[in-house]
């Protein structure tokens, strides 16, 4: 039985992070550090026509100003601005690099100063003139001229023949805007130039990217550069591509041989990735009966002129429900903004959240009841791949999400349910997201005193990823957490992918393992250099570390101490690294799964909405905290409650700017808009995914969130609202 | 953001004194507001006069039988104070119905007055506004203007008075106490704020060199029937949609006097001696709160995003009213509207 994994342990990294001993890319503070501060542009599309810098020079204090003109040297070539989540199509922006404008807030020089207020003072001072050009920023009105990139699911059958002829059909166009990450911390970086070495503080979630491309962009050679994130205020994919802060701190440090730091401003912020406004369209055709016949799903998503960022928005479809013919189809317009990017459960929480209220609409046309329906299109295989789950227990979640819930109280009749003034609403959806496996490779070094340091280049992003590590390790080393300190966030440590797409816990934790078992072999090996030793004979596989020993499975009154094996071989330190591994297997569907109850109660006069209670069943194989997953599936709870009622980034069009580029404007939820919130694990063995049974928990707590939410305010109030956020003016019909 | 001088104001004269010196300096008493306005390059002040350790933190009666508020008595204050609780607490719910705890405990009763619209163009001085930068026009008229206004409006301007105390201190018709070089004046609540017109800069009438010492609240508080309703768009922490506050005197179920004022609508807190006139001697039930909603909105005007603020409006007058008659005032931390 392991002692750790699938606890509730709490953090390893809380002290460090409460008493401030955690340090983030913007608090490395370094003798001479020069601070570097932001203009940007106020356009969106156009071409700088001159830039006058005398004032701000003029001003004590202020070091030099970089601009397009007179930064040090940068590479020539797109490719060296190709991150290793960079869209395959498309030419990435290269910050601080010529006179093109490309989007509003990019940055147009950089104010070095000896002190942050000197530079953003100064900042103020640089006159910049600009050649406007015609732009454009709504989605509504290019849509027309939205092309279709490669779908990643496959159509089969003929989807509109069969819904032509279908008994009962549903087809709406659904809305999300865009939405901003915000994550707690700004984006920041520090880059320290010493002795032809270059070191970078940065906020990002994948270090070993951010090494790459700086080497790349600053034709720097692999050992000269090395980028570190050992903490980071949240990420939600914000961090997942280089950010221009990091590339304005080493232009910085280069022009003044001076240790430099960016931090960008919460505006400023605006002005980097987002979640793409899209436009959904769904076409569900069913028989009489209640089975679906055809499924259509359409996207049209925004991304800059630049790159074409698209993420599968399209094919949940095919891992939730039976249908003989579906047709997907994604599509990009292109606008005057800035690369669109991943947020959390990029394509699932918008494409899920469209195909969700969809199947409710359908529900309703068939008088069904809306997880019924569900259990009669469920689909055991994944439908466009014709291939059998890993796992899959969605019917649990169904049925363990709706007796916590309550479900089989429901008045199915919307308006049917009341609280005094308040019209009572309940609401369901389903959550698919993937279970991926990177190839990650972890470092272990076991002293002979009994202590481990695990590592790898991860960064934890505020998941607690250096929390499952030291569990999963104390477990396999037969060691106290206590006695298990993680190393992360450095390109220097061993390979490790970026975090995000839910895959670092399994990615590490299976490396982990194997890394594990390599130490238990050389330590069986020294055992068996013993005279007499009890496990002579075993092999790697016959032993544990269990307790500080070596211990046979057969047999656990066979075991020899772990420090006794090391000083019988005089091994001061056991160092192993391995890297997990991935299979190659295409038999099967890898996915993870939800179900989401939701309750709304809504002000019938008012339309002021509450959600009063949520219940998500997550089935996501082994769960290995039960604290932070409770964390993580919570959180994203309350990110759908916000994604449901209160995101949106507003843009005024004629301007082409961000009008609400702060978090007093841009709403998220507050503590008066979250009551209940109820998150069950159901129990998920799963043998096949990986050898240890992880699926990973980082994006499937929001999806489906916000259609279960939509679904309640159309059974409280009558009143289907198709486009998020649902305010309460289009909950109520004022005038 | 532009350097700035900070100097310290010993007394009510001292601070009159420095201001009348520099016609680009500034009062800065909780700076809950003006410091974002300094970083956002909205204003820009040559000096920041602190008159936050001036001796105007007290709460007192009045021999007309009112309270007297000091003008640095911190929002939070004021709202627990218990004369405050018991006999105005419209005027409590109203503070706590706005910003945060963290906020409250900074804000100054006088400040609160002289808080700045919270229009998004106003921030932004990357876009036209008359209020920011008169005659440069206004971006909000056909632009992103869901949160503003639908009432006293002009051609120059559309922003609104963000305050939640201002408009239960407009109900409760408080009187403002000001001093400048010229002496001291009271200003009636409902004069201190302007409409934008053509000079959309001014937001008060207060003068530049005038600071103000405190604000007096008349005897009457209504504190058996009443009650302040916000609307937003998520239930704390935002600026109100629409808010009402609502005061009545019964005599059984005839109402014997009415104050009613609105927030989030206009450039200041918006009231109507008509729509308060209507409900004299009426029956306090829907009949009457409709013609008073009526009266109250008369003219207003959407612009676009903003249309539904005159429908939320009207059924939140009328709910804000039914909630006063039956002594039954909106909770401030039950966010469910009663």
């Amino acid at each position: 039985m392991p002692n750790y994994i699938g606890t509730a342990t709490s953090r390893v990294d809380g002290r460090a992070k409460v008493t401030g001993e955690a340090k983030y890319a913007g608090e490395f503070n370094v003798p001479g550090l020069v601070h570097g501060y932001v203009v940007d542009s106020t356009i969106p599309k156009g071409q700088i026509e001159r830039i006058d810098t005398s004032a701000a020079l003029g001003m004590a204090g202020v070091i030099d100003v970089l601009t397009y003109r007179n930064r040090p040297q940068m590479a020539a070539k797109d490719d060296a601005y190709k991150d290793e989540v960079a869209p395959e199509k498309g030419s990435p922006y290269r910050p601080l690099y010529d006179d093109r404008i490309h989007f509003t807030g990019q940055p147009v020089a950089l104010v070095l100063a000896e002190d942050w207020e000197t530079a953003r003072v100064a900042a103020s001072q640089v006159k910049i003139e600009y050649q406007k050009e015609p732009h454009i920023t709504d989605l509504h009105a290019e849509r027309a001229r939205a092309f279709a990139v490669d779908s990643p699911e496959k159509s089969r059958g003929d989807a509109g023949k069969a819904f032509a002829s279908a008994a009962v059909r549903h087809a709406a166009e659904y809305f999300i805007p865009t939405e901003h990450h915000n994550p707690m911390e700004l984006f920041a970086s520090t880059a320290i130039w010493q002795d032809g070495q270059l070191t970078v503080y940065d906020k990002t979630q994948g270090v070993q990217n951010v090494q790459q491309y700086l080497c790349k962009v600053f034709e720097l050679q692999p050992d000269a550069v090395r980028v570190m994130s050992p903490y980071m205020g949240g990420g939600f994919g914000a961090g997942l591509r280089p950010q221009y802060q990091v590339v304005l701190a080493v232009l910085g440090a280069q022009a003044l041989k001076r240790p430099v730091r960016v931090m960008l401003t919460r505006a400023q912020m605006y002005a980097l990735g987002y979640r793409p406004a899209s436009i959904e369209r769904l076409a569900l055709g069913a028989s009489s009966g209640g089975t679906l016949e055809s499924m259509q799903h359409e996207a049209i998503a925004v991304t800059s002129q630049f790159e074409e960022f698209a993420r599968n928005d399209t094919g949940w479809g095919n891992l939730l429900y039976k249908s003989p013919n579906a047709k997907f189809e994604h599509r990009l317009v292109k606008l005057d903004l800035p690369t669109s990017c991943d947020m959390r459960a990029p394509g699932a929480a918008t494409g899920v959240y469209a195909l969700e209220c969809a199947m409710d609409e359908l529900a309703v046309a068939l008088k069904t009841d809306p997880v019924q329906l569900r259990l009669q299109c469920y689909s055991d295989r994944h439908q466009g791949e014709d291939l059998p789950y890993t796992s899959k227990q969605l019917r649990e979640c169904y049925r363990q999400g709706a007796a916590a819930f309550g479900w089989d109280k429901r008045n199915a009749e919307p308006r049917s349910m009341r609280d005094g003034s308040e019209l009572v609403g309940w609401g369901m959806a389903s959550g698919v997201w993937e279970a991926l496996q990177m190839p990650a490779t972890v470092r272990i070094v076991l002293t002979a005193n009994g202590h481990a340091e695990v590592a790898t280049a991860a960064s934890d992003i505020g998941t607690g990823t250096y929390t499952i590590m030291a569990q999963v390790a104390a477990d396999m080393l037969g060691l106290p957490i206590d006695n298990i300190s993680v190393k992360l966030g450095d390109s220097t440590l061993p390979q490790c992918p970026l975090e995000g797409g839910s895959w670092i816990a399994s990615s590490v934790c299976n490396a982990i393992a194997n890394t594990a078992r390599a130490v238990r072999g050389d330590l069986l090996n020294l055992a068996n250099e013993m005279k007499d030793s009890p496990l002579a004979g075993a092999g790697v596989d016959d032993v544990a570390l269990i307790d500080g020993k070596i211990v046979s499975k057969q047999d656990a009154t066979r075991a020899v101490p772990i420090a006794s094996a090391m000083q019988s071989g005089t091994a001061d330190r056991i160092t192993r690294e391995e890297a997990n591994t991935v299979a190659e297997d295409k038999s099967h569907a890898r996915n993870v799964h939800s179900a989401i109850f939701a309750e709304v109660k809504v002000d019938e006069q008012l339309g002021v909405i509450r959600v009063t209670r949520v219940v998500n069943a997550v089935a996501a194989g082994r769960i290995l905290n039960l604290k932070t997953a409770h964390s993580q599936v919570m959180g994203g709870v309350v990110w759908g409650i916000g994604m449901a009622l209160h995101e949106e980034t507003l843009f005024d069009h004629q301007f082409g700017r961000v009008m609400n580029a702060n978090i007093a404007e841009y709403h998220v939820p507050v503590n008066a808009d979250i009551h209940d919130i109820e998150v069950i694990f159901v129990d998920e063995p799963d043998e096949i995914v990986n050898p240890l049974g992880i699926k990973g928990l980082g994006e499937i707590g929001i999806v489906g969130v916000a259609a279960a939410i939509a679904n309640a305010v159309y059974h409280a109030t009558g009143k289907r609202v198709r486009d998020l956020p649902i305010t309460l003016d289009k909950v109520v019909q004022f005038n | 953001m532009t350097p700035f001088q900070y100097t310290r104001a010993n007394d009510v004269a001292d601070a009159i004194k420095q201001i009348a010196t520099d016609p680009y300096a500034k009062f800065i008493a909780g700076g809950t507001n003006l410091i974002d306005l300094i970083k956002y390059d909205v204003e820009g002040p040559s000096r920041l006069i602190d008159i936050s350790h001036l001796p105007l933190r007290s709460i007192e009666p009045t021999s007309a039988g009112g309270v007297l508020i000091g003008a640095m008595v911190p929002n939070a204050d004021l709202a627990y104070h218990p004369v405050i609780e018991e006999r105005y607490p419209m005027l409590a719910r109203a503070i706590l119905s706005g910003a945060s705890q963290q906020l409250r405990n900074m804000a100054s009763t006088g400040g609160n007055l002289l808080q700045r619209t919270r229009c998004f163009y106003f921030y932004d001085t990357a876009t036209p506004c008359n209020k920011r930068e008169p005659g440069s026009g206004c971006s909000a008229i056909d632009g992103v203007n869901r949160i503003n206004a639908i009432l006293g409006t002009s051609e120059a301007c559309i922003a609104t008075h963000p305050s939640d105390m201002c408009v239960a201190l407009a109900a409760l018709e408080a009187v403002v106490h000001v001093i400048g070089p010229a002496g001291a004046r009271t200003i009636a609540i409902a004069d201190f704020h302007r409409l934008p017109g053509n000079t959309p800069q001014r937001d008060t009438n207060l003068e530049p060199d005038e600071i103000i010492t405190a604000i007096e609240l008349p005897p009457k508080g209504f504190s058996a029937n009443y009650s302040y309703l916000k609307i937003r768009d998520r239930l704390s922490y935002a600026f109100a949609l629409v808010s009402v506050a609502a005061a009545l005197e019964l005599d059984g179920e005839t109402i014997k006097e009415a104050r009613l004022a609105l927030g989030g609508v206009a450039h200041k807190p918006w009231r109507s001696t008509a729509a308060e006139a209507a409900l004299l001697g009426q029956r306090a039930d829907a009949t009457a709160f409709a013609k008073a909603a009526d009266w109250l909105l008369h003219g207003a005007k959407g612009y676009g995003h903003n249309n539904f603020k005159i429908g939320l409006a009207r059924r939140a007058i009328m709910r804000t009213l039914d909630q006063a008659a039956r002594g039954t005032p909106q909770s401030i931390s039950d966010k469910k509207i009663r």
